[in-house]
Parts: structure tokens; C-alpha cells; sequence
């Protein structure tokens, strides 16, 4: 069965700071459709803000309002604090960029993973054991056994990663967040978590949303890609499509990507415009 | 500019000694660009820190200008090279102001005139004079790389030392500066050592290119090769794959839809 879409619209985030309100995400909307989808966008975009809205995860000083925001059959707007704890992990899972911040440093491996799945379902001794060791086997942790009592400071940083992916799909929910996956490894580590998330997204009928600064990168992970700037959506296409963008900042950003040269570095012929300091 | 000669560098000793820098060697003329490409943990930046004076030896001959570089460096020697690092925020003192940051740099060369060399330095890496007397965490990460720059030019060195200098940017941000770094190596023939993973961003700052794995340098290329042939070292061959699966199409014309029937 196919996870079922979000559907989210006219969403704006507002941050208020004393008198100050800043509008951090302004009227977007979009319907989530694809198993693979990409939300791009620099630093200040509002991309991190939307990806926290979507798993009722703002900071207390923000305030969110929507027309429509609907994951499956749950409306998001309706869900009391309460729901929300109940909903996320189960049905939304999110993975952070660095899984030495957000995984506890005193807490073994594998409690906090049985932890994760202990909150939406029961585990008795011996069903968590299993649990523990499947759900790294299937990050590819060849040696589950010895990561599982190991501290999240004496796994690499690649090894982290994947930790957190089975933690996020522990509860085995249908859309899976993930801020910044893979910009904290480098390229050959990338790959494979990436391979990783791509068999995981087809075995589990999940879907994604891949936030993220990389274009090249998600634009060839992810189907579709959404492109935020100072808070509004300017593109909704499939990735292929990017290049032929006509906004004029996705074409900006896509001209300001780095290239291997095929011919010589030709860095005139990217249009970057808007005045330098 | 740059002579390196059996460069090996040792972390640790018994059974955690760990040799991240076997036998290195390459040379850069004076205006010449290399790229130190590889993996994290491939002992690129190390060999970096050690041009710095970070980093001791444990074998190998390192000289800068023709000169010999010994355990302790001379004052001329220290203002021949600069380094600018990754993260801004990491380099700059987060309670010192621009002003504060370039001018200690200015002071710990000896530099004479420390006013005018400030100033020509922030003119320079292009910091906006307004924000000369601003905390760090007052301004953008690019602003902030902009001073990092600024304070390795301040005594005019002639080797920067570019340690992964726009990976900490936005895409749009990154251009900018990487456009003025390679003007500043073609018009005042600043000689660069750049360390980065990102193999795309070598040919805009870089002439050649060095690949490195576990401590050694594997293959080595000039970038105007790029265009008609691969590199030979198997792992070489391997980054340049990845780098190009992830690149994305240049943008191109939209295309324009035409409605209605074409008359038979």
C-alpha cells in the first residue's frame, strides 16, 4: 500500500521576538506525492522551519497557521499536543544532521533504540533483543551485537547516521523527515547512506522529504524538489525539470553550483546576480 | 613558492601510533594553485597544518620561498603564509569585534603601519568598512569568511593556505567567493594550497590537482587535463565518478509552450 500524501496549504510560520515578528515560511503550499522529495534552500530559507511544522516540532516562540495540513486521514491542524506525541515517530519519523547532537550521549545504542519502539509499542525482554538487533541489521550494521552496547561517542560519524535512521524508522512510520542527512560525511559515506535510504524507501512503502542546501545531490536522490527562498516556495517540479527553471533564483542558485569542468572553468558564464560587498 | 620533500607526519606512538602523512611530495610555483583532494581522515589537512607551523614533522623536508623552514619560523617566514579556515565562526575570537581580530593579526607580524594594512586588507577580501566594528555573530557567514580572509591578508603574504574556505557556505554565497579567489591568485599572484573534499571547487582555485588516500598522495593531475581525460589512480577515477553522478545539468533556456493546431 502506498503511504499516504501530506497535503499542506497556504502554511506560514511567524517568529515573534519581542515586538519584532519575522514571517519565516509565507503561504506555502504543496502536496506531497512523490516517494522521494527534495526541499531546497539556503540558509534563512524557512526549509528547516517548514520540516519542523510538519512534525508540530516549532520552538515556543513561533506561531503557525494553515488552511489545510493533512498527512493520510489525520488532520494536522486539529491534533492537541497529546496527538502529536502519539503521532510523531509513529507516523512521521525526522533524522537530524548530526547524530552526535541528537542521540543521548549516556544512553547504549541499543536502549535508545528499543526505546524509540517501547513509545508506540510494547516490547517485552526477549522481542526488544530482536527488535535491537533487526532494525540495525537493516541500516547494514553488520555487527549489531557490539554497536548495540556501544556509546553513541564511540561510533564514527557514518556508523551515527545510520543509528539514527533506525531510530527514526523504528516506530515504522510512513513519512520520514530528514534535515541535512548527509551534509555532515563526506562524499563516498554519502552515497551509502543514500543507497541506504533509497532501499529503505522502496522496502517500507515510505515516503521522504529530503531537506536540504545540496542541489546536485538531491536533485539526483529525490523525484520531485521544492525550492524555498526567504520564506516562499519558488519552484515545485521534478528534479529533472530544475534546469529549466524559470525563476529566476532557482536558476540563480543552479548557475552558482560548482562543476568539474568538461570544457575550462568558466565562471563568467554563471549568472550570479544581486550586488557583492 | 611551495617545496615539500618526503613529508611524513606521526600522530601517537605504540600501538596508537598512527602515520597519517607517508612520504609526501609536490611543489608549487609562485602563482601556482594545488588542490589537496581526498576523503576526511586522508591526511590532506594535515599536510596543510604542517605549512602552517600546526604541525610537527616527523620526516621531510618543507620550504617556502626557497627557504628552508626550521622548528622555529622567522618573522618573515610567518608573514609568507596564511591560512583561512573552514568554519569562520571557529577562527575568529567570538568577543573581539573585525576591528579587534585584524588589527591583533597586524600586531603578531610587526607589521609598521598597522592602520593602512587593515584597511587595504578588509578592502581586499571586500568587508564592507560598516562592519568593522561588529562582533562576529553580528554578521553572515559569508561576511564572517570574508573577515577570515581578510585577516590572513592583512600582513600580504604571498601563500594562502585554503582550508575547505566556502564548504561552510551557501551556494550563492560560495560563488561570490570563489570568484574573488581566483582573481586575487591571477592578479596578485598569491600562490594557493587548497585542501577540500569538493572536487568541483579545485579547477576554479587551483591549476593542479593531488589526490590523496590513507596519508599518501595517489594521483596527481593539471586541471586543464580534466576536460579530456579521466584520471588512471583507480580511487582518482573513483572520486571524479561520484563528483559528476551528483552534478546537476547547467540551467538552460525554458522552453516555450505553444498552444494550438498546426495547420495541415
Amino acid at each position: 500500500m502506498p503511504a499516504p500524501v501530506l497535503d499542506v496549504e497556504r502554511l506560514t510560520v511567524t517568529y515573534r521576538d519581542g515586538a519584532d515578528t519575522h514571517v519565516a515560511v509565507r503561504d506555502v503550499s504543496f502536496r506531497l506525492t512523490a516517494q522521494k522529495t527534495a526541499l531546497i534552500g539556503e540558509s534563512g530559507s524557512g526549509k528547516t522551519s517548514l520540516g519542523r511544522a510538519l512534525v508540530g516540532l516549532l520552538p515556543s516562540g513561533a506561531a503557525w497557521t494553515a488552511e489545510r495540513m493533512v498527512l493520510g486521514e489525520i488532520d494536522l491542524l486539529r491534533l492537541s499536543a497529546e496527538q502529536w506525541r502519539r503521532l510523531r515517530g509513529r507516523r512521521v519519523g525526522m533524522i537530524l544532521q548530526d547524530p552526535r547532537h541528537s542521540l543521548n550521549p549516556g544512553m547504549r545504542i541499543g536502549r535508545q533504540l528499543a526505546e524509540a519502539r517501547s513509545v508506540h509499542f510494547p516490547l517485552d525482554r526477549r522481542s526488544r533483543r530482536s527488535f535491537v538487533f533487526d532494525a540495525l541489521e537493516s541500516v547494514r550494521i553488520r555487527d549489531p551485537e557490539r554497536v548495540a552496547r556501544q556509546y553513541p561517542h564511540q561510533v564514527s560519524g557514518g556508523m551515527g547516521q545510520r543509528v539514527m535512521i533506525a531510530m527514526a524508522l523504528a516506530a515504522e512510520p510512513e513519512l520520514l523527515i530528514a534535515d541535512e542527512p548527509t551534509s555532515a560525511i563526506d562524499a563516498e559515506l554519502r552515497r551509502e547512506i543514500l543507497s541506504l535510504l533509497d532501499v529503505l524507501v522502496r522496502e517500507r512503502s515510505l515516503r521522504i522529504l529530503m531537506i536540504s542546501h545540496d542541489l546536485g545531490l538531491v536533485a539526483h536522490f529525490c523525484q520531485r524538489a521544492l525550492v524555498m527562498k526567504d520564506g516562499e516556495l519558488r519552484e515545485d517540479c521534478a528534479s529533472e525539470d530544475l534546469a529549466q527553471s524559470s525563476d529566476p533564483y532557482v536558476r540563480t542558485l543552479i548557475a552558482a553550483a560548482p562543476r568539474l569542468p568538461s570544457a575550462p572553468p568558466d565562471l563568467a558564464a554563471a549568472d550570479v546576480g544581486g550586488p557583492r560587498p | 613558492m611551495i617545496d615539500v620533500s618526503g613529508l611524513s607526519v606521526i600522530f601517537g606512538r605504540g600501538q596508537r601510533r598512527i602515520e597519517a602523512v607517508s612520504d609526501v611530495s609536490f611543489a608549487v610555483p609562485p602563482g601556482g594553485g594545488l588542490a589537496l583532494v581526498g576523503e576526511s581522515g586522508s591526511g590532506k589537512s594535515t599536510v596543510l597544518r604542517c605549512l602552517a607551523g600546526l604541525e610537527h614533522a616527523a620526516s621531510g623536508h618543507l620550504s617556502l620561498g626557497g627557504e628552508r623552514l626550521g622548528a622555529r619560523r622567522t618573522h618573515a617566514q610567518r608573514r609568507m603564509v596564511q591560512m583561512v579556515f573552514q568554519d569562520p565562526f571557529g577562527s575568529l575570537h567570538p568577543r573581539h569585534t573585525v576591528d579587534v581580530a585584524l588589527r591583533q593579526a597586524a600586531a603578531a607580524l610587526g607589521l609598521a603601519d598597522r592602520e593602512a594594512c587593515v584597511r587595504r586588507a578588509m578592502d581586499m577580501a571586500r568587508v564592507p568598512a560598516a562592519l568593522r566594528f561588529r562582533f562576529p555573530h553580528e554578521i553572515s557567514g559569508g561576511q564572517r569568511q570574508r573577515v577570515a580572509l581578510a585577516r590572513a591578508l592583512v600582513g600580504s603574504p604571498q601563500v594562502l593556505l585554503l582550508d575547505e574556505p566556502t564548504s561552510a557556505l551557501d551556494l550563492t554565497t560560495q560563488h561570490g567567493l570563489l570568484e574573488q579567489l581566483s582573481e586575487f591568485r591571477r592578479d596578485e599572484g598569491l600562490t594557493y594550497l587548497l585542501v577540500t573534499h569538493d572536487l568541483a571547487i579545485a579547477p576554479i582555485l587551483c591549476d593542479r590537482i593531488a589526490i590523496m588516500q590513507a596519508g599518501r598522495i595517489v594521483d596527481e593531475m593539471t586541471c586543464a587535463s580534466l576536460a579530456d581525460r579521466e584520471p588512471t589512480h583507480p580511487y582518482a577515477a573513483r572520486l571524479f565518478r561520484l563528483a559528476r553522478e551528483t552534478e546537476l545539468a547547467r540551467p538552460t533556456t525554458p522552453g516555450i509552450r505553444m498552444e494550438g493546431q498546426v495547420a495541415r
